[in-house]
């Protein structure tokens, strides 16, 4: 078994370091002659580090773009402008042998364990392809007993090598889904609302699974969900993502006791907590509207339609994601400051 | 598997007129080719005007075929309901005529789902969807249902309602189109709303936009709520009374507060402690071992037991009966009272 090579691997290194990353899917209009009318701005200039060993929180509402930038980590969508850089490389101009390599190296488990596993192959094949396409990855015959191995690490029974997706329960077959990302001993793993779609005792197993993974190979974890609870239990930083743009990134204390972004600050007291009685004293913001489409996003902060804070220089001047005065962290507001308890 | 009879619900008392809906022993199977899926295994819950009680569950808990049956909205075949009784203002729904079923139904009992855009007609203006009940049922002209339609819309807060009507589903976004189906069901007034889940397709500042407004509506409507759901952070803001339901059976009811602050049913702490809190930031979640149990195999005795850390050999052999434990609640397990004290700890 040849670990990813690699001769130092200090934990808290940078290890994929995305910048300014960008992805417009254009509106197209006529049948014979078609003509771009716009474009979606689905991730429109993010930036932020992933340091090895660390879980980092990708959370945000639907349309937010974070499922796209997932899909672009994983190349497979290709980015209208941007750099990622994963060992060093530029991921997104990597191709043939070179973007095999850094594809074995940063694998994704995906949200639906439903639709993501095919119900014609068996449990063992599903496992097993990733061997199939990286041959390099599993010497000569010993694939069956590499994909029991997998299985018995994500604690499922290895004899079931032969079953097929449909006779696993939800949280099994994400279980598979986790065994499929680790075939091939990925230093990055991308998870796409792994959990969202679990029910809640199941979810726990789940979480621990990913938890205990973490620490036993050493994975860093892209961690995209909609659900905050689930993401301060598992991230180490969070970034919060608005209408195609982090709005707001740090440490997992930093954003969850001091964030100073208006919108992080209402997404947290927005969230129910299962608590009749601490509930009674919470002070909680009511956003009103919806989510602009991001086909027409508004001018400025992205934000200002829905916040409460909103000036005049809100619409004029687009506010960066640089460290503010409020707290040592990148807050893309004018008016950052830390909500007083 | 002939059970004792199932003592009604006792979280309070029966008011002299008797519940405003009162689901008894209520038995639904499902009768498929692989077998037969006991999906509800004598529920047994009430409901008071003005009064709001929480359904939870996970998948396959029976919490939403027990709403359908409510509504008489099961899909027959497959299933089946084997006994029981559905009482509304004192009549059994279960033996009225289709007819009598559909004068209660948005009239009386109105329902809301988790997919809006699935459970509205895509072909349609909403304003004309929701004065579709209003000419079909009070036989109102066109024009009138045009007008309460759009005071409906009103009243669920959709902005510039008037200039809306003509707007078709898919022209709203998520929370709007909840609201529209909001507004469907309370054209007739109903006295008692059942939400299927009703935030879980939506985002997080909008379901609280959302619960806020069934809470409002509640209150201003005197109306009575059933609200369906998987969240236990979403019941805690809004339900007065909760049944926590277990493979067809309801394993635990009380009020609000005292279940969250002790539960006394393993199952109900387990869903509790897996939860991780955004407000308390612990260690490796506790989780519930195992998965539920294939319907159509429910296990013997307590159907919990093989996922139990409390089950001793009386819980493979014994169905638990409803242990009465003071101030109204109920818990469907033989060691209810060690379970809450353990939890009150």
């Amino acid at each position: 078994m040849t670990a990813p090579a690699s001769p130092t691997k200090v934990r808290g290194e940078t290890i994929l370091s995305v910048d300014n990353l960008v992805k417009h899917f254009p509106i197209t209009q006529g049948v014979l002659f078609r003509k771009q009318t716009g474009a979606v701005k689905a991730v429109d200039g993010v930036s932020f580090e992933l340091r090895r060993g660390e879980t980092l929180g990708v959370v945000g509402e639907s349309g937010c773009g974070k499922s796209t930038l997932a899909r672009l980590l994983m190349r497979l969508e290709t980015p209208t402008a941007g750099r990622a850089r994963l060992e060093g490389r530029d991921l997104f101009k990597a191709s043939g042998s070179e973007l095999r390599r850094l594809r074995r190296n940063m694998q994704m488990v995906m949200q639906d364990p439903y639709t993501s596993l095919n119900p014609r192959m068996t449990v063992g094949d599903i496992i097993g392809e990733p061997f199939d396409i990286h041959p390099e990855a599993a010497p000569k015959g010993s694939k069956r007993r590499r994909v029991q191995e997998l299985l018995d690490v994500v604690g499922l029974n290895p004899e079931h090598v032969n079953r097929y997706p449909h006779q696993f329960s939800g949280g099994q077959r994400q279980r598979i889904g986790i065994a499929r990302a680790l075939a091939l001993r990925p230093e990055i793993i991308v998870c796409d609302e792994p959990v969202s779609a679990l029910d809640v005792s199941i979810q726990a197993q789940v979480i621990n699974l990913l938890e205990q993974l973490q620490d036993e190979f050493g994975l860093s974890y892209i961690f995209i969900a909609h659900d905050l609870s689930v993401v301060r239990h598992i991230s180490d930083r969070v970034a919060v993502m608005y209408l195609g743009k982090i709005v707001e990134i740090g440490t997992e204390q930093e954003i969850y006791e001091r964030a100073t972004h208006p919108y992080t600050q209402a997404l947290l007291s927005a969230v129910p907590v299962p608590d009749p009685e601490a509930r009674a004293d919470r002070n909680i913001i009511r956003l009103t509207g919806d989510v602009p489409s991001p086909a027409d996003p508004p001018s400025g902060c992205r934000f200002r339609t829905r916040c409460w804070k909103a000036q005049e220089v809100c619409a004029t001047q687009e506010p960066h994601a640089v460290l503010r005065a409020a707290d040592p962290h990148p807050s893309a507001c004018h008016f950052a400051e830390v909500r007083p308890a | 598997m002939t059970q004792p009879t199932v003592v009604p619900t006792p979280a309070s008392p029966t008011p002299p007129g008797g519940h405003l809906l009162e689901v008894r022993d209520l038995h639904v199977e499902f009768r498929t080719r692989e077998g037969v899926a006991k999906v509800i295994n004598g529920v047994s819950y009430h409901l008071d005007p003005g009064e709001s009680l929480a359904v939870l569950g996970e998948s396959g808990s029976g919490k939403s075929v027990t709403a359908q049956a409510i509504m008489g909205i099961l899909d027959t075949p497959p299933a089946h309901v084997r006994s029981g009784q559905i009482l509304y203002r004192g009549r059994d729904l279960l033996t009225q005529s289709e007819e009598q079923r559909r004068q209660v139904r948005g009239k009386e009992i109105a329902m809301i789902f988790q997919d809006a855009l699935s459970a509205l007609n895509p072909v349609f203006p909403v304003g004309w969807q929701i004065g579709e009940t209003l000419r079909q049922r009070e036989g109102m002209s066109r024009a009138d249902a045009r007008r309460r339609a759009a005071e409906l819309m009103d009243l669920v807060k959709i902005p510039a309602a008037a200039k809306r009507l003509g707007d078709y589903p898919h022209q709203f976004s998520g929370g709007m189109r909840q609201r529209v189906m909001i507004a469907v069901a309370l054209a007739l007034n109903p006295k008692v709303l059942i939400a299927d889940e009703p935030t879980t397709a939506l985002d997080v500042t909008v379901q609280a936009q959302i619960m806020d407004l069934l809470a409002e509506l509640r209150r201003d409507l005197d109306m009575a709520m059933i609200l369906i759901t998987h969240d236990l952070g979403v019941v805690a803001g809004v339900a007065d009374r909760i049944a926590v339901m277990y493979a067809g059976r309801i394993v635990e009811h009380a009020d609000v507060r005292p279940l969250y602050r002790a539960p006394a049913h393993p199952y109900t702490k387990g869903l509790l402690e897996s939860i991780p809190r955004l407000d308390v930031r612990g260690q490796a979640l506790s989780t519930i071992k195992g998965l539920p149990p294939n319907l159509m195999r429910i296990p013997s005795g307590c159907p919990f037991h093989p996922r139990c850390p409390y089950a001793q050999q009386v819980c493979v052999d014994e169905v638990p009966h409803d242990l009465v434990l003071g101030d109204g609640r109920t818990s469907a397990c033989h060691f209810a009272q060690e379970v809450r004290d353990d939890s009150a700890r």
